[in-house]
């Protein structure tokens, strides 16, 4: 291939990560199962109280948002390195920083954008009404993308270890919790009406656009210690 | 005066407790890398031994 | 004289040998020291709090600790990635179990200290909380270079984690302490420390300096172990060990 340009790179990137991930289109929806499924659990085991269900729903619907999308997280990286192409990767001119963040946004659409159009769904499980439901989607479209930019780099880091699926979330979850409590706190600030939720969502805009400078610079280096 | 003194205004539990886990810790920490410098020595006299008998 | 000698570990290891006993005795006798003062010289109430708030001689410095020994993990895998020195990433493996050890004294004596302050074991007040991530990230790191067999790959990776971790732990702590982005309030109202007496600052300060002095015992005491395992194989450990060449 002859040399392209930086931007044209990405979308060659993205253009076959969406193709690969379409040729294997169940792949796309176990996560998406798994929060419906987790979701689900919690009105089982606490009750199906409305006012319980009200006020644990922001919470719970995030936490199973953040585990999906470190179930999720396997797939970013995995059959790249195990075909060798990741290694090709780390081989092109192009700055490997933009590759990932052009391999992370192909990850968020087939993963975190789902979950963010579903999220709906399950908000009307918790009882949760109309423009809290919006909220709960912008939170969930800001916040996503920035759990697709972190967990990167600990899939980066994880690469090829025995067990390590569990040790990914171990180590990328606490640095989860920012995007958890602001992304919660938006949709029970919508929800109970006693605060503004639109502060919460200006955070997690700014969070997301610090990740995005960020994160790939992380996930390159991490790259490129994994693979030597 | 002693018993006062251990009680600590009836919150003596607290107090000791809290200094004595600190301090065992702090043991546990310093026997246990004792132990991990002894593992270590007896390996490389293993070690030792294998390349001495190779040598001969 | 070329201090840069002592980046090698073959160096690096006596010397390390000869300075622990000195730490260790400095760090019991100041112990000794902070404990008689905090103890004896000391009131027996502190604002609102009575006998308990003496558990502040072990929490307060173990809770500095943690949080100033990661920085030390920190600094030392910033130098082993720029410098590509082996001692630099053995430093850090040796920091991160002390700094653990100081996180788990921080919450178990937080523990404590809560149940006889406010009442109640566990309250998600945001500083424990913030301690008890700081308490995973620690987890992380070690689970982390224990994973991965290659050594050379297990250093690099698991200094980047903690970078990383860094970056992160400032927005982590501003989440849980302020989940309100308009407002940000602790839990529990913490006295400023000039209102705090005198010696009971300086209690606590000696028993601060009483841990730094451990730590530095303590870990140059794993940073020899690291050297020993890491290195078992070369000659200069078979001589130093057996007294004569193998």
């Amino acid at each position: 291939m002859s040399t392209s340009s930086s931007p044209q790179a990405i979308l060659v990137l993205l253009r076959r990560d969406l193709t690969l991930a379409f040729r294997h289109r169940s792949e796309m929806f176990t996560p998406l199962f798994f929060f419906i499924l987790v979701t689900a659990l919690f009105p089982m085991s606490i009750g199906a109280e409305q006012s319980l269900l009200q006020s644990i729903g922001p919470g719970v619907i995030w936490v199973a948002a953040l585990l999906a999308a470190l179930l999720s997280l396997e797939s970013l990286l995995r059959s790249d390195y195990e075909d060798g192409s990741l290694e090709q990767m780390l081989l092109t001119p192009q700055p490997l920083s933009l590759l990932v963040l052009g391999k992370v946004l192909a990850h968020w659409l087939r993963t975190g954008l789902p979950l963010v159009l579903l999220a709906p769904l399950v908000g009307f499980q918790y009882y949760l009404a109309g423009d809290t439901l919006v909220t709960m989607m912008l939170a969930l479209l800001l916040g996503t993308p920035v759990l697709s930019l972190l967990g990167a780099i600990g899939a980066a880091l994880t690469l090829g270890v025995r067990g390590g699926g569990m040790l990914l979330s171990l180590l990328i979850l606490p640095l989860y919790i920012p995007i958890l409590v602001y992304g919660a706190g938006a949709v029970a600030a919508s929800a109970t009406q006693t605060l503004p939720a639109q502060p919460f969502l200006l955070l997690l805009g700014a969070f997301l656009i610090l990740a995005m400078v960020l994160t790939p610079v992380a996930t390159a280096a991490a790259l490129r210690i994994s693979l030597g | 005066m002693i018993a006062e003194f251990f009680s600590m205004g009836g919150f003596g539990f607290y107090i000791w407790t809290s200094f004595g886990l600190t301090f065992l810790l702090m043991l546990a920490e310093v026997l246990y890398l004792r132990q991990q410098r002894r593992t270590n020595l007896k390996r490389i006299q293993r070690i030792r031994k294998m390349n001495a008998g190779s040598d001969s | 004289m070329n201090w840069f000698r002592y980046a090698s570990p073959v160096e690096f290891y006596p010397l390390a040998g000869r300075m622990v006993p000195w730490f260790a005795v400095a760090a019991a006798l100041s112990t000794v020291v902070g404990l008689y003062w905090g103890f004896f010289q000391t009131p027996d109430i502190l604002s609102q709090q009575k006998e308990y708030y003496r558990i502040i001689f072990v929490h307060v410095p173990a809770a500095w600790m943690s949080m100033w020994l990661y920085l030390v993990l920190v600094g030392w895998a910033v130098l082993g990635l720029i410098y590509n020195t082996r001692l630099s990433f053995m430093m850090a493996a040796a920091v991160a179990p002390t700094g653990a050890l100081f996180t788990g004294i921080a919450l178990l004596t937080g523990v404590l200290w809560g149940k006889t302050s406010w009442g109640t074991w566990w309250d998600w007040d945001p500083r424990l909380t913030s301690e008890l991530i700081l308490f995973f990230i620690y987890a992380g790191y070690m689970a982390l270079q224990s994973a991965i067999e290659d050594s050379y790959r297990a250093d690099r990776a698991s200094a980047l984690l903690a970078i990383v971790g860094l970056f992160c732990i400032p927005l982590i702590y501003w989440s849980i302490n302020c989940p309100d982005p308009t407002q940000c309030a602790a839990l529990h109202a913490r006295s400023s420390m000039s209102a705090i007496e005198t010696n009971i600052l300086a209690a606590m300060w000696t028993m601060v300096f009483a841990f730094w002095m451990y730590s530095f015992a303590v870990i140059f005491v794993r940073v020899r172990n690291i050297i020993l395992e890491r290195e078992r194989n070369s000659t200069w450990v078979s001589r130093l060990i057996g007294g004569g060449p193998s």
